[in-house]
């Protein structure tokens, strides 16, 4: 192949980071848009506490309630905790299994400008006559024409587009993990975060392909008078609820497992023991993937299918604590008999596995289907779901932070404000959560805005609304941390502040655009560590020294992310009023720069260009 | 990393699959077709739960005609079939072959669209069945439209390749896209093959 010339001089920092195709630089920028979502929806929970701490409150309108409820599910499913897993797949997995980039450095940025602009799609919508408020479930009619406002078709168009770049992320990784690995990193030494992420990429191609329809018949219905969901003209409002559960259940799961594959890097290390039961932690993990597909129904069991189907489905609900459970028992006999360190990113893993206990057990409990008729559509299901997300993949996402800050941004999170926020955080989410279960028991209904004085409801409420107003302190302390740590925090020169155990840790820091400058030899599980312990402390090279072929970056990600959600907003001035330019016009230019930008990436062909051995060996020099 | 491949003696046997990217792009658009077929099932079974709801409008027995279909089925399958013979050419490094296959692959999906148009136009003109007449009309339009708009996407995917490569010969970077496509193009293939039984035949016939 031809050698360009590097390309790479003279870039501003903004054009640079516009086409940039480093999975590093991905991952921030993952990172920051998962962030900036995250906060948005997490002002949104502050709001709907403090309208529901006492009895009769007006400090929001029903109208308004309905939107946050809305917006704060869909944005803290679709376009925050997504990107958050993603941002950490995306740095961490080319490092654990030895590759230089991703399969598809070009894809990796198309997935990540197409879930942008999505989610900037959706949002958009509060400058439109206000955002969707039928619920992240979105179940028809209530979504349809009929009473659905502009808002749905925000919702739908914008998921619909950010959809479609968690998809062609998912089968980068896909590619990735399965033909990228270094030699001697045989499927069964990855590491389980890789294994974690590999299947829930794997689910993601399975269940966000469901949503896709669900969502184009939706559109069809709402915007081109389909009749899929009318009952009048031989439709099926059931339907919806069948597609997006196909879908729904699966997402909880894609969300989970990366949480569950972050534990179990973060529990050995700090317990400086190797994971307990690794062979059954990858086997769990299938059984969990094949079963989400398993139980959709368990959302449905009050619609009136019919006893044998509600039974089925119950039975297969309960089959996924047999496999979720094998996890928790081999996170404790990990951490059983080791060398505990209680430091911000060991407290988030190891109070994540009391707190996700308590969730599955309230689950188990949802998937008995006569009880199930009490608890449904209470706050007792509003808890059980938190305990998964927040108690489980919040808990889970804030200890990756703590534990790959170092190896990401070359310095370390100051510890005493991270113990400050982890303590904040789990007495405040206990204090937010714990008593909606009873608060759903005595029957308050969940996405309601107000509720009557004198039924016992105004303490317990109180009590949730001042453990959230806890929470929220605790993320404005992480926002400090990150600031303080930036600007006093000590630079880490060395290769592993945690004498850790897996292969990104034998990474210099900062870790060069190439990440190694030899494949590496994979001898073991576990390699660093086993390298550390029966060899030099250094990883074997797999090759010799040589040039390395890095690809172009390149600006047609964003060109198509923006083509995409130009598309959107043309498809939504279809409902509005009076659009100020006609929407065709704006539908053919979203069409014509998105496949223009396709078809322009499948013409030209970009070989991308090769460092110099020389300038490999000075930064090697530099950084060691 | 060595995507270098020898080519001093000719291309290897399998060029689409010879070097890591072509090999990816193998793999990933296998996993795309994995998501692309749960995406049809969700169409299938909307329409398979929608067929009967025709609210007084045209049912599917009364619209549909065998003969039209056949032929449809006919010309797809055909291009399937010089698509293989396509791929089979490129293995044995004949280019123009693979050419002139292509083009005539092109060609039966130009003529099954053809009449895929005229079958809508049918419909809604004679037959009274419009997208918005019932849900048995929106979920058949949008099944079969999904079909109809793979196979337009197909076919500029194989025109854009043909008129970019039109001198080069197969090289190790474009036989993967040739590759990809072909493989694409069976998967539509696929798909109406299903969308022949179900939709039609099933319909027809009475099950």
């Amino acid at each position: 192949m031809a050698t360009a010339t590097a390309t790479n001089t003279n870039k501003s920092v903004l054009w640079d980071w516009l086409t940039t195709v480093d999975h590093k630089k991905l991952s921030v920028l993952y990172l920051i848009a998962g962030a900036l979502f995250f906060l948005k929806a997490g002002a949104m929970a502050i709001f709907m506490r403090i309208q529901l701490m006492s009895p009769e409150n007006t400090f929001l309108s029903g109208q308004t309630f309905n939107e946050f409820v809305t917006m704060h599910g869909t944005i803290m499913l679709f376009l925050a905790v997504t990107p958050l897993i993603f941002a950490f797949m995306n740095f961490v997995i080319p490092l654990q299994i030895g590759a230089r980039d991703v399969a598809f450095p070009f894809v990796n940025a198309l997935g990540f400008w197409i879930f942008f602009f999505g989610g900037l799609l959706v949002s958009v919508s509060w400058f439109f006559g206000g955002a969707p408020d039928a619920g992240w479930t979105a179940y028809v009619p209530l979504s349809g024409g009929e009473y659905g406002d502009l808002g749905l078709d925000f919702y739908v168009l914008g998921l619909q587009v950010s959809g479609l770049g968690t998809l062609v992320s998912a089968i980068n990784f896909i590619v990735t993990i399965i033909n990228m690995r270094a030699p001697g990193m045989t499927m069964m030494r990855l590491p389980l975060f890789c294994w974690t992420s590999l299947i829930t990429s794997i689910l993601i191609v399975f269940a966000f392909t469901p949503l896709a329809a669900g969502l184009a018949l939706l559109m069809l219905d709402r915007i081109f008078g389909g009749q899929f969901f009318n009952p009048g003209s031989g439709g099926n409002p059931v339907l919806w609820q069948h597609i997006f559960w196909i879908f729904g259940h699966p997402e909880v799961y894609i969300l989970v497992l990366p949480a569950f594959g972050i534990i179990s890097e973060v529990i050995p290390a700090f317990s400086k023991k190797r994971l307990f039961g690794y062979t059954a932690m990858v086997f769990a993990t299938l059984i969990i993937a094949f079963l989400s597909f398993m139980v959709w129904v368990h959302h449905m069991f009050t619609v009136g299918i019919g006893p044998i189907t509600n039974s089925v489905f119950a039975i297969a609900t309960m089959a996924i604590g047999v496999p979720t459970g094998i996890k928790i028992f081999n996170w404790l006999f990990t951490m059983w008999g080791g060398k505990l360190i209680f430091n911000t990113a060991m407290l988030c893993a190891s109070s994540f596995v009391p707190t996700f206990v308590l969730g599955g057990v309230t689950g188990v409990m949802l998937a008995m289907v006569p009880v199930d008729y009490l608890y449904h559509d209470t706050y007792f299901v509003v808890a059980h779901f938190h305990y998964i997300v927040v108690g489980g993949i919040a808990l889970g996402l804030l200890a990756g932070t703590f534990y790959w800050y170092p190896k990401m941004f070359g310095h370390m999170l100051n510890e005493k404000l991270g113990q400050l926020m982890f303590w904040m955080f789990y007495v405040g989410f206990h204090m937010t959560f714990f008593i909606q279960h009873i608060l759903g028991l005595i029957g308050m209904p969940r996405r309601v805005f107000t509720y009557l004085d004198g039924q016992g409801m105004g303490t317990m409420n109180l009590v949730s609304s001042i453990g959230a107003f806890m929470m929220g302190a605790a993320m404005v302390v992480l926002l400090i941390n990150v600031v303080y740590s930036a600007y006093t925090s000590k630079r880490i020169t060395v290769r592993d502040p945690w004498d850790a155990r897996t292969l990104e840790w034998a990474t210099t820091t900062p870790v060069p655009e190439y990440n190694f400058a030899q494949t590496p030899q994979v001898r073991s599980l576990d390699p660093w560590f086993y390298e550390k312990v029966h060899g030099d402390g250094t990883m074997k090279p797999a090759e010799p020294m040589d040039e390395i072929h890095m690809p172009n970056g390149s600006i047609l990600p964003f060109c198509i992310g923006l083509g995409l959600f130009v598309w959107g907003f043309g498809m939504i001035m279809m409902q509005m009023e009076n659009p100020l330019i006609p929407e065709w016009i704006v539908i053919g230019a979203g069409v014509i720069v998105t496949f223009g930008s396709m078809m322009l990436h499948s013409i030209h062909e970009d070989h991308g260009y090769h460092i110099p051995l020389d300038k490999i060996k000075k930064t090697e020099k530099e950084v060691s | 990393m060595s995507d270098s491949v020898d080519v001093s003696k000719g291309l290897p046997p399998n060029p689409e699959k010879a070097t890591l990217e072509g090999k990816n792009k193998f793999l990933g658009f296998w996993v795309f077709l994995g998501g692309e077929t749960i995406m049809f099932a969700t169409f299938f079974g909307t329409f398979l739960g929608l067929r009967d709801g025709t609210a007084g409008g045209p049912t599917a027995s009364e619209l549909f005609s065998l003969p039209l279909v056949f032929i449809m089925t006919m010309l797809l399958l055909t291009s399937s079939l010089t698509s293989v013979l396509a791929m089979y050419s490129m293995k044995k490094n004949n280019f123009r072959n693979m050419m002139i296959l292509t083009v005539v692959t092109v060609i039966l999906g130009f003529a099954f669209l053809g009449f895929e148009i005229y079958e809508f136009y049918e419909y809604v003109h004679h037959g009274g069945l419009g997208f918005t007449t019932s849900a048995f009309g929106s979920s058949f339009y949008s099944l079969v439209g999904l079909h109809g708009a793979h196979v337009t996407f197909g076919l500029f995917w194989f025109i854009t390749l043909m008129l970019r490569y039109s001198r080069t010969g197969i090289t190790l970077t474009n036989a993967p896209k040739f590759y990809l496509a072909s493989l694409y193009w069976h998967f539509i293939d696929v798909v109406w093959v299903f969308i022949f039984t179900v939709v039609y035949l099933m319909a027809i016939g009475g099950a």
